[in-house]
């Protein structure tokens, strides 16, 4: 190996503080090899490898393997990222290959959560694919004898200034004789020559989707491999008292049952509810062996627990102080002095995420007590980690291969499934296909926290807002990790709440606390999810109390364009994860948003009756968004959605045409959880089962048409998975408002 | 266990299992054709749609008992000889993001066509709003229907 400090120092500088080491960035020396066919200048010997770092891989023959080590669950991600390394490496993306990494920490940080996959490693993997574009050039200067400053690299290959060339495939032995460059000889390109990046490319997996070849979770095809389902206590944590499995063993096909141990609520975000396993010859056999069975199950902690009176008792609570988590001014004075106030309650449910491919996984653990996964996680190495653990074995012993995600939004970074199906291989000592059915996805969730609240407003004689009390109440998600986990963390409450960027004097954001009573996650924009639904609604109410047009009025309040500091405001500000002066918070981007949407939308134009346009803006994952939904009510209360604009500022958007599909289909997501979506809990159990009563948007309720305006921007790219979600609901209601009068305060939507 | 003679694709297969075992999971247990989606389990959502005598059949719910003589077609049937002028479409208007649902809304789409080849909105909506798609790719679906309508 050749000393790999250099290269080791251009990754490792970032990738330690956030997400351990980059590690094994040497190179790979193949053996001494003669280039048969010299002569074409394009490809080299065969088993020629040229290996810079852990993401790229150039083959003799000029087959350029990218490794794409974060999951795939329709952001197109898979796709983007690599596209990154092909464009700062020069390749031709015809003769890029792509490999999905195993879980390894040498990849760094795999947790596709959040929203910041592209955040976090634009810069990094341009630099890695910088490096070895260097290391190709300069291969090339050797080879011709000239200084590397004549040599270009340019798709695929290195050309001279004379004019002749070298194919990567020619160069890849070449290139591992050369000594890693220094960190400042690395120059990136230019942004004016970008090849991909901000231009549109489809996603790698296209064509075997529209085959049916993509491989999902459940499409790793082992010999001998059995099925299992799990009948799980209704009520998430308590284990079970007895088993009747005279029946279930009768089914033909059925091999085996037991039990799987349980773990006590709150059990936290990654182990398994533990329950009554099936395993058949097939999935039909342990459908009806798990129908067969009989089973008694203990109550435990939230037995009790009604999510509708639960909501009604935190709709109490939020009428009174709750804790401090910001305050400027007096807001109560400036209630009290106040000409007109509003105050307005709102509410939303539980929620669950029901991806369309629900929870799976294939798992072996073989005779030495190594175990192999084949699954759709979003966190490959925690998968890794607590499979390993619950196995008793090192991490070293578990390999996770990551397979496509049918859908993710959240549910698939718990890798409780992955760890049922790992047990239960142990315990047959085969190959095991786990199965949740949608019943168990839909009553065995990590839910959407259900919550309550508050806002009160001051407007004074000259017409401007003066005050803005905000009470939230919601079950946080540590909650289901340690009862300690009584409040909101930052996470949170930065999500909506604190962060509030309109300009008003008296502020004051309060939290109730609200005890966790059953598994609750993190879904698609997590708290963003009810908070901005309040504060844009409020925004709206304004804007008609004032009698100010509802996307001038969001101008006002929003103030002059200024950086807000809001560590300065909370100490509990949390900027997803970001240093505020690497990503500050500058209302001028949001209004730009503001501004594109209402022109290229139309707003104020007229509308028949039944029509309105709604509005509303918010920043989520550092990214800015503005939003406009149209809506028609029927005279019966029936909702549609004929058109949604979007403006959005996410910095460079790396793959603009991925990044308009996250909007497009996060505006059908966000028509779900306002339209359609509710979980409900009596007795600590979920009442809702399937597609027919836990309803989400179809083709005749999602918007039938978005269109999304990008701001043109160099800044740092930011999130778009999650960002669509937030601003669309309240716009949507205060759409509705504009045709009805109605005002919504409530999810989902019920004009009946 | 029985033994039932199934037509997929054109090929004749062999198949043993219970009388009521769904299409679906024939599919993919006995056969091993995973291009087939478990979405719903009680024909909700469309992910398992394959067509029945060129009818587009939830597969989830369509025991295998009641399969005798008639024609089955899966996704890997249609691109079989090349890609269906519906795929196509799908690939022109990028339409997939997980990709999951997809087989299932192509099979629902081909059906569509195969009887309104130039289907209206209306149309659209009453054949596809079985189909669900969580990712929310409904305005590409729209589109890519009527992509391939014209070609």
């Amino acid at each position: 190996m050749k000393n790999n400090e250099s290269i080791f120092k251009v990754s490792r500088r970032d990738f330690i503080k956030k997400s351990g080491l980059l590690g094994a960035a040497g190179l790979f020396l193949g053996v001494e090899l003669e280039a048969k066919d010299k002569k074409e200048f394009i490809t080299g010997s065969p088993s020629a490898v040229f290996k810079p770092n852990v993401y790229i891989n150039i083959a003799g023959s000029g087959l350029v393997t990218l490794i794409a080590h974060r999951s795939e669950m329709g952001t197109g991600i898979r796709t983007s990222l690599p596209l990154v390394m092909a464009d700062e490496l020069e390749a031709d993306w015809k003769q890029v290959k792509l490999e999905q990494a195993v879980a390894d920490a040498k990849y760094g940080d795999q947790n596709t959560d959040g929203s910041y996959s592209m955040r976090m490693f634009y810069p990094q993997l341009r630099k890695a694919a910088a490096t070895a574009r260097h290391m190709l050039e300069q291969a090339a200067a050797n080879e011709w004898k000239v200084p590397i400053e004549e040599c270009t690299a340019k798709n695929h290959k290195v050309v001279h200034k004379s004019g002749k060339s070298l194919g990567y495939g020619f160069l890849a032995e070449k290139a591992n004789k050369i000594e890693l460059p220094k960190y400042a000889d690395i120059k990136l390109k230019d942004s004016k020559d970008f090849k991909y990046i901000g231009k549109k490319t489809s996603i790698y997996d296209q064509k075997d989707i529209v085959t049916g070849k993509a491989k999902f979770g459940l499409d790793t095809l082992l010999p001998n491999i059995k099925v299992a389902l799990v009948k799980r206590n209704p009520e998430p944590g308590p284990g079970v008292i007895s088993v009747n499995d005279v029946a279930a063993r009768a089914v033909e096909g059925v091999l085996k049952v037991f039990t799987l141990k349980n773990n006590p609520f709150p059990m936290g975000h990654q182990k398994p509810l533990g329950g009554v396993v099936v395993v058949a010859n097939n999935t039909w056999a342990a459908m009806q062996g798990r129908k067969a069975l009989e089973v008694v199950f203990e109550n435990g902690a939230n037995a009790n627990y009604d999510s509708d009176a639960f909501q009604a008792k935190m709709l109490a609570d939020v009428k009174t102080a709750g804790a401090s988590k910001r305050n400027e001014g007096d807001v109560a004075k400036a209630l009290a002095a106040a000409t007109k106030t509003i105050k307005t309650d709102y509410v939303v449910p539980h929620l669950a995420h029901t991806s369309m491919e629900t929870p799976c996984a294939v798992a072996y653990v073989k005779p030495d007590g190594s175990c192999e996964v084949w699954a759709p996680v979003q966190d490959p190495q925690t998968t890794r980690k607590v499979t390993a653990e619950a196995l008793g074995v090192g991490i070293e012993k578990v390999t996770i291969n990551v397979t496509l995600l049918g859908g993710g939004f959240g549910r698939k970074s718990k890798p409780d499934f992955v760890i049922e199906a790992a047990l239960i291989s142990k315990e047959m000592g085969s190959p095991i296909k786990l199965l949740w059915t949608r019943e168990d996805d839909i009553q065995h969730d990590f839910y959407h926290a259900n919550s309550a609240q508050h806002i009160e407003v001051a407007i004074n004689a000259e017409n401007k807002v003066t005050g803005w009390l905000h009470r939230t109440a919601f079950q946080p998600i540590g909650g289901t990790a340690t009862p300690l986990a009584k409040s909101a963390g930052p996470g949170e409450t930065s999500m909506g709440l604190i962060d509030n960027p309109l300009d008003i004097p008296n502020v004051s954001v309060e939290v109730v606390d609200s005890p966790t009573q059953t598994r609750v996650g993190w879904i698609r924009s997590v708290a963003n999810i009810h908070h901005a639904f309040a504060v844009g609604s409020m925004i709206d109410q304004i804007a008609h109390e004032r009698g100010v047009d509802p996307a001038q009025n969001l101008i006002d309040l929003l103030g002059s364009d200024r950086t807000i500091e809001f560590g300065k405001l909370s100490k509990e500000f949390w900027n997803y994860n970001e240093k505020e002066e690497d990503f500050p918070w500058q209302t001028g981007r949001l209004r730009k948003t503001i501004e594109t949407v209402r022109q290229k939308s139309g707003w104020g134009k007229t509308l028949p009756k039944g029509s309105g346009m709604g509005i509303a803006a918010n920043r989520s994952f550092l990214t800015y968004v503005a939003c406009v939904v149209e809506v028609q009510v029927s005279a019966d209360g029936k909702i549609k959605i004929p058109m949604v604009h979007y403006a959005v500022d996410c910095g460079l958007a790396v793959n603009p045409d991925r990044v308009k599909a996250q909007f497009e289909g996060g505006a059908a997501f966000a028509a779900s959880l306002a339209l359609k979506s509710e979980i409900t809990m009596k007795n600590g159990k979920v009442q809702q089962s399937n597609f027919n009563n836990y309803q989400v948007a179809r083709i005749t309720d999602a918007p039938y048409a978005t269109k999304v305006h990008l701001i043109d921007s160099a800044e740092k790219p930011t999130g778009v998975g999650e960002p669509p979600v937030p601003p669309f609901i309240a716009a949507l209601c205060n759409a509705i408002y504009a045709a009805t009068g109605k005002r919504i305060t409530k999810l989902p939507i019920d004009l009946g | 266990m029985e033994k039932y003679t199934l037509k997929i694709n054109g090929k004749a297969s062999v198949v043993s299992a219970a009388s009521d075992t769904p299409l679906l999971w024939v599919l993919r247990d006995n056969l091993e054709m995973c291009g087939t989606k478990f979405g719903c389990g009680m024909a909700q959502c469309g992910a398992c749609t394959v067509h029945v005598n060129g009818q587009a059949t939830r597969s989830c719910v369509t025991p295998v008992s009641s399969l005798a003589g008639k024609n089955i077609t899966t996704i890997e049937g249609v691109g079989a000889n090349g890609l269906h002028p519906v795929q196509k479409a799908w690939i022109a208007e990028d339409v997939a993001q997980c990709g999951f649902c997809q087989g299932g809304q192509i099979m629902s789409a081909i059906a569509l066509l195969k009887k309104t080849p130039n289907p209206t909105d209306d149309q659209i909506d009453q054949a596809m709003a079985g189909n669900i798609c969580r990712c929310g790719t409904y305005v590409r679906i729209r589109k890519a229907i009527k992509t391939a309508a014209k070609s």
